[in-house]
């Protein structure tokens, strides 16, 4: 029997296997389909203080193996969050990550303040890089010095884990990667969704009418994996890798990358069970393999 | 409560673009209801990446129909399954058509436009075995658009058929139709289904002649099952409106509640 179990440093999961924010809603609606106990835990749909409205529709488009949303963030707010759906959200065994959002930096930090005030959070996914939410996709992930200075003031405010949500449209992922984790941040997790954009050749019409959105899906593996490793190579911090995983293969290639945990997204929408599955497949692999501990699968990338 | 199940296609029935499945499926069929809907993978592979939502036409207490129409890429892969392959689904989601506790005055007009008919069959059965007097008007292009008309005559349901190029029926659209019908008799409620055009004139309609109206909303949907909040409709509820789910809180929604965004 392999042994899934994963040390974060500030945090032990069960398996390797999380769900990536935004893509498991704020974790209850996957419980007709899945044993949410069989997951190493669950990150909680982005919360800004209030509810927020997001943006209008159309906020999909599929895409060639892959999605482009461009949902804003709409939410209900830290208030009926953990009213309504954290006294729940505790009933599970495993790790609850709470995606903080702000759309300013006092904002981040009054999400935190009110949410230290809550039992049953694990740890807080600082989210430093919708592409949704201003302009042009602007967001604090794209520049070292604003991740370094919001990265710094929330740790400071937080009496919880805090981890940095990178993205990946950026130029030196190591040098963001750095910043995050000189400012005090517990860990990273990359990728958020590249910026994107789909038009209707008939209408000549942006397809989104936000015209930008993020690229999430199997498309996107590629280029998640590639920086998931970059950034795992700069720091000592650990990474969650993520972008693009339907398999536990899938999720192995991040581990062998540098990556210490995964996220799952996408594959939810596609398939509700998948995060469970993919734990499941990653077991089997260990095994297949000869492998007592994931753990050991851990920065195992050949290069010679 | 929603499962994902593999369901076997027990029937197939085929005219032009249009397609009729029956599924085996106990687990999901007991709990299904006028107005759910299905979220259908077409594809094993990521290619296309997303389910489709599709409605539920019929039900049964072990099997479910599902009508469609070839649309894109997805509906057409959907189309080439055959009769005996299996068919991955999670269903059935969404609110039903009718909510708990609504009193349905007769006679209740069932106007449904192209693929839009599917699931006003499952709801006109229902209806009509609970008592309400039913009348559907169903709408489409010429007289191919028309394939499942006989169906609801085979139900001893009442039907009116419009095509816009008058090969068929009332010569125009469904909603010219259904302003013909309204001079004759009075609708106690309206349920709609079809394309936005045909549910914006429905409601506009139902208005104008204080009729309540339940219309069901259509959209593309990242998941079916309320997570990735992509398939939103603005719907009033006592203030200016919020970002609703179709699939979650819909797909009907009572007209009145119902923003229609510019150029819809």
């Amino acid at each position: 029997m392999a042994d899934l179990a994963i040390d974060l440093g500030f945090l032990k999961l069960r398996n390797p296997v999380l769900t990536a924010s935004g893509t498991f809603g704020y974790g209850l609606e996957f419980a007709p389909f899945m044993d949410l106990d069989k997951i190493g835990g669950i990150v909680v749909k982005g919360l800004y203080y209030g509810p927020r409205e997001g943006n209008p529709p159309p906020r999909l488009v599929e895409t060639t193996g892959g999605l482009i949303n461009a949902i804003g963030l709409q939410g209900v707010g830290v208030e009926k969050f953990a009213a309504d759906i954290l006294p729940d959200l505790r009933k599970i065994d495993g790790a609850v990550f709470v995606n903080v959002c702000g759309a300013s930096d006092d904002e981040y930090l009054k999400v935190i303040e009110f949410l230290d005030r809550q039992d049953g959070i694990d740890a807080y996914e600082l989210n430093i890089s919708c592409p949704n939410v201003k302009k042009n996709g602007l967001c604090p992930a794209l520049d070292p010095d604003a991740t370094y200075a919001l990265v710094k003031q929330a740790k400071a405010g937080s009496r919880r884990p805090l981890i940095a949500k990178l993205s990946p449209n950026v130029t030196d992922i190591a040098e963001i990667a750095r910043a995050a984790e000189e400012a005090g941040a517990d860990g990273l997790s990359l990728v958020n969704t590249l910026l994107a954009m789909a038009v209707d050749a008939e209408t000549r019409r942006p397809k989104l009418a936000n015209v930008f959105g993020g690229l999430s899906g199997p498309a996107i593996k590629p280029v998640a994996l590639r920086m998931t490793y970059q950034a795992a190579s700069a720091v000592k911090i650990p990474v969650i890798g993520m972008g693009g995983i339907m398999s536990g293969v899938d999720a192995i290639e991040y581990l062998i990358v540098g990556a210490r945990a995964v996220q799952v997204g996408t594959a939810n929408f596609i398939d509700p069970g998948a995060a469970a599955r993919i734990a499941g497949e990653m077991k089997d692999f260990c095994e297949r393999k000869g492998i007592a501990r994931i753990a050991d699968v851990i920065g195992t990338l050949k290069k010679d | 409560m929603p499962h994902d199940s593999v369901a076997k296609i027990i029937k197939k029935q085929s005219w032009g673009d249009y397609h009729l499945f029956r599924l085996e499926t106990p687990e999901i069929a007991g709990g299904a209801r006028p107005g759910q809907f299905l979220m259908v993978r077409v594809s094993a592979t990521p290619f296309p990446l997303l389910r489709r939502p599709i409605s539920i036409h019929a039900g049964e207490k072990d099997t479910l129909d599902i009508f469609f129409r070839e649309a894109g890429q997805g509906t057409a892969l959907l189309a080439l399954k055959k009769e005996g392959e299996s068919l991955d689904i999670i269903g059935p989601l969404g609110q039903k058509f009718v909510p708990d506790g609504a009193p349905i005055p007769s006679p209740a007009f069932l106007v449904g436009g192209g693929r839009g008919i599917a699931p006003l069959y499952f709801l006109g059965r229902e209806l009509k075995n609970s008592g309400v007097k039913v009348k559907v008007l169903y709408g489409g292009k010429s007289l191919a658009d028309l394939p499942v008309k006989a169906k609801f005559e085979a139900s001893g349901l009442d039907i009116s058929c419009s095509t816009d190029d008058g090969s068929f029926g009332f010569p125009g659209f469904v909603t010219g139709l259904l302003e013909a019908e309204m001079r004759r008799e009075k609708p106690g409620i309206l349920f709609v289904c079809g394309p936005d055009p045909l549910m914006k004139k429905a409601a506009e309609i139902a208005a104008g002649r204080q009729i309540p109206a339940r219309i069901s909303l259509e959209s593309m949907m990242g998941c079916g099952f309320g997570a990735c909040w992509g398939c939103v409709k603005r719907i009033k509820k006592g203030g200016g409106g919020e970002w609703r789910k179709i699939c979650e809180d819909g797909p009907a929604f009572w007209s009145d509640e119902i923003v229609w965004e510019e150029g819809e």
